[in-house]
């Protein structure tokens, strides 16, 4: 595949992500706004693999460091995400026995 | 090369995973599994790093990167395991600042390696190059922008400040924002790349600044999406799809989503942005205090008295704000509401769209506290039920009882749908003191003369109540 055909390709993949991005939510009721927000957020958190990347191929100590906070800070958006958002969606199971018929 | 097909196919997984989990997080009954299938899908992703980075043995400073993930991972989990209900917002903010933050320290790294690549004489691709800039500028917009904001949420500067000069500074920063990245774009080298950052730290400031504290859920929710779309673009420059696909689901969920709060809000996103809620000296609600009005006085209640009248009604509807939760009194609300739906008293919960510091963030402090379901209503189911209700207990909350809100144009939430507590034969306000609340206006409610005030500190305050309702038994 020549690189334009592989450029060509990312940008179906955006536009694509675009829409179910937009599609998949369309219907979420406002108490779970917050939930969502911190869950989306989580899935960003993805970019420490970003930072693993660079911080791999990192050729100089300025890089390095740089490399190595993306991972942490990195890491603490992915990890940190997901905890909080459970921590809040395990409030509302918890009334669901509680309040539940 | 199998090992790079291995990858690649755990990559997909997580991609199908967290659209499912998306999927799930948007229905109350499935939200939490849906958080655990993205958290499964996040887990095949960085397996599929790992496989990929040390297929062919340990990658350089590959000892580093795990230090870093133990470091990152330990202090993201610990401050998420521990941090009160109450501030979850800035803890989110904070989170999504680390996300931005990672994407701009990457977009930085991957600048240098273009130049360097420039410097031996390769080509440089456009595309990738492009969204190495716009991941620097967008990451670091949402590193300070959330940075800003959850330092406005902890109550370090709660007041928005605005200015006509602060607004003209905002088009020449927005204007040297783009003058920086033409410089680069005509060949300009690391430096300038430095100062693209430090240009969108000024930008950020200037953009966040201005927005009252009430607001900043809606800003949370778009540097959440910011956040999404500079991840998206480290994905370009590292030619990552897993990247590229989950940064721009972040990025049109997360657009959705602050339209969406705005919705909930009756506010459009620019208004939110460019209006300045809250700004200035404290405005003047609904002409209460208008010149020449009636002199505002307000009747206070004490304990006894409102144990008395408690002890009198068929119905109570209780209106939770974010003072209950900062006082940590949704439990002892409960014991109060159980108390009296012991006696006979049909008790509801009216939660409006944005009690608390963000939409739905009530419904989780309730839930908390364990108040049944049932109990919980939002705000169109409520509203009708005001005129025949007894009484309205009003705990903590402000704006969203604010009648100015229907009529007064030149109020700050003018047009925000509100609950009519006014419309309730009794209103009963706890509250610390007359202070406006977080949108900063004056609210007509307290003057009603409908209305009884029960000052203190909610917690306290509504435990004296529940003292007196028991012995009045």
């Amino acid at each position: 595949m020549t690189e334009a055909t592989l450029i060509l390709y990312a940008i179906y993949i955006f536009m694509l992500a675009v829409f179910v991005g937009f599609e998949v939510i369309s219907k979420v009721p406002v108490q779970l706004h917050t939930p969502l927000m911190s869950g989306t957020n989580a899935i960003h958190g993805i970019v420490m693999l970003g930072g693993m990347l660079v911080l791999a191929d990192a050729k100089t100590p300025l890089l390095t460091w740089l490399g190595f906070a993306a991972v942490v800070l990195g890491a603490m958006n992915l990890f940190g995400g997901f905890v909080v958002t459970d921590r809040m969606l395990e409030m509302f199971k918890t009334k669901k026995p509680a309040g539940g018929k | 090369m199998n090992l790079k097909l291995l990858s690649d196919v755990a990559y997909l997984t997580s991609a199908i995973l967290f659209i499912i989990g998306l999927k799930f997080l948007s229905h109350p009954k499935r939200a939490r599994r849906g958080n655990q299938m993205a958290a499964i899908g996040m887990a095949f992703a960085i397996v599929a790093s790992f496989v990929f980075l040390w297929g062919g043995g340990a990658p350089a400073n590959g000892m580093l990167i795990v230090v870093g993930i133990v470091i990152g991972g330990l202090a993201g989990t610990l401050g998420a395991r521990f941090v009160a209900m109450t501030e979850m917002p800035q803890m989110v903010a904070l989170l999504n600042g680390c996300g931005g933050g990672a994407a701009a320290l990457i977009s930085t790294v991957e600048f240098a390696r273009f130049m360097t690549e420039k410097s031996a004489g390769q080509p440089t691709d456009g595309l990738s190059f492009g969204a190495t800039l716009f991941g620097g500028v967008i990451g670091s917009l949402s590193f300070w922008g959330s940075l800003l904001a959850f330092g406005k949420l902890s109550g370090f500067m709660e007041k928005a400040i605005t200015s006509a000069f602060q607004k003209l500074l905002t088009i020449v920063v927005f204007l040297g924002l783009i003058a920086t990245i033409a410089w680069i774009g005509m060949g300009a080298g690391t430096m300038a790349f430095y100062v693209l950052l430090a240009v969108a730290l000024v930008f950020s400031i200037l953009m966040v600044i201005p927005i009252g504290g009430a607001d900043m859920p809606v800003v949370i929710s778009l540097l959440n999406s910011f956040t999404g779309l500079a991840v998206a673009a480290t994905g370009f420059s590292l030619k990552q799809p897993a990247l590229i696909i989950s940064g721009t689901l972040v990025g049109a969920s997360g657009t959705l989503l602050t339209l969406l709060m705005c919705k909930a809000m009756n506010r459009s996103i620019a208004n939110v942005l460019f209006a300045g809620v809250g700004a200035g000296p404290v405005a003047t609600g609904g002409g209460g205090g208008a010149v020449g009005g009636p002199p505002k006085t307000v009747r206070e209640i004490t304990a006894d008295d409102l144990a008395m009248l408690l002890g009198n009604v068929q119905s109570m509807i209780v209106i939770p704000g974010y003072g209950m939760a900062v006082a940590q009194a949704q439990h002892v609300t409960r014991e109060l509401g159980d108390m009296l739906a012991a006696k006979g008293v049909d008790v509801k919960y009216a939660v409006h769209p944005v009690a608390g510091r963000m939409p739905g963030h009530m419904n989780v402090l309730l839930a908390e506290a364990n108040v049944p379901y049932e109990q919980l209503f939002d705000l169109e189911q409520i509203n009708p039920e005001f005129e025949r209700c007894d009484v309205a207990l009003i705990i903590g909350a402000n704006d969203v009882v604010n009648p100015c809100a229907r009529y007064d144009k030149t109020s700050p939430i003018y047009g925000m749908p509100i609950l009519d507590a006014d419309k309730a034969q009794h209103i009963i306000v706890v509250k610390r003191s007359l202070k406006p609340g977080f949108a900063g206006i004056d609210n007509e409610i307290y003057y009603n003369p409908k209305t009884y005030m029960f000052f203190g500190d909610a917690k306290g305050a509504i435990q004296k109540l529940v003292e007196a309702v028991k012995a009045a038994d």
